[in-house]
């Protein structure tokens, strides 16, 4: 059956911001930046990591029609899409002193939860993307 | 696109806007928070912000703030045994009597008696934040059936 989780996708309102943040802010490295003609294949993963990237797509023909990328747009605007991005590190708090040093805007701060320490941030355009130092987990490798 | 495009590139920064100042309650719910400050957050009048974000979330900032404050209210009487005054406080409530009647009105039940009974949720905190938090629809009356 299956084996591995290799793309998942977002959409992102402007895919050169997407790059500027996801690369230049997060520290995420581009995985594909592909010209297709009808659309621009682009993907991050996390450094080290390329057999699981992030498609930053960006809403519009051919795929959609104009009114439904609108509306795709106004709920990704709103932090309505979905599509949340679960991250981890190994120092939470030393992770968030960095991002907020370059401006990120956060929905928690470094807080202590049952799994460990996480805290939420906002990417420029409305997707919601959480960053966890996890707690050892019995019987579970890392 | 060409047809739709400037109408909605102004939606969505307001959108934007808004997102940010509800964020700022998510984040800052402890924290003294009016509504002047918020709108300044969206770079709105008061009136436009609140009549904005309204038709944004469905519901007003107010209201908002208050089931955000809630939330994270039922979870410290979950997770801590801080006790009902402090918890009043840590959330950003600055009256014993309006949390108490607020927590009321959205939960269904007193904050010692929910203490008593709700389990401890073991998923990742957003998703317990987002969805653990009561609805503005129906809320009591909903909650007391289920």
């Amino acid at each position: 059956m299956l084996d591995s989780l290799r793309i998942s996708q977002i959409y992102v309102l402007d895919q050169d911001k997407a790059l500027d943040f996801y690369v230049g802010t997060l520290g995420l490295e581009v995985n594909t930046d592909q010209d297709l003609g009808f659309m621009r294949f682009l993907t991050v993963n996390v450094p080290g990591e390329p057999d699981r990237q992030i498609l930053l797509e960006k809403p519009g023909a051919p795929l959609m029609d104009a009114a439904a990328a609108d509306e795709v747009r106004d709920l990704l605007t709103k932090g309505r899409t979905g599509g949340h991005l679960f991250f981890t590190t190994k120092d939470c708090r030393a992770t968030y002193d960095e991002l907020r040093a370059k401006g990120v805007e956060f929905t928690q701060e470094p807080t202590e939860q049952p799994y460990g320490i996480d805290f939420g941030l906002r990417d420029p355009f409305g997707n919601h993307i959480r960053v966890a130092q996890l707690a050892a987990v019995a019987g579970r490798a890392g | 696109m060409v047809r739709f495009g400037a109408m909605t590139r102004a939606v969505e920064d307001s959108n934007r806007r808004l997102l940010r100042a509800r964020d700022a309650m998510d984040l800052a719910y402890g924290q003294p928070l009016d509504i002047p400050s918020l709108a300044r957050i969206a770079f709105m009048s008061q009136a436009h912000f609140i009549r904005a974000f309204r038709a944004a979330f469905g519901e007003t900032p107010h209201r908002y703030l208050q089931r955000r404050r809630i939330e994270r209210a039922m979870y410290l009487l979950r997770r801590t045994d801080r006790n009902v005054t402090d918890v009043c406080f840590d959330v950003g409530f600055t009256s014993l009597g309006t949390f108490s009647r607020t927590f009321l009105e959205v939960v269904g039940e007193a904050p010692s008696v929910y203490r008593l009974r709700e389990p401890v949720v073991g998923v990742p905190t957003c998703f317990a934040m987002a969805w653990g938090r009561p609805s503005t629809f129906g809320e009591a009356s909903g909650r007391r059936g289920g």
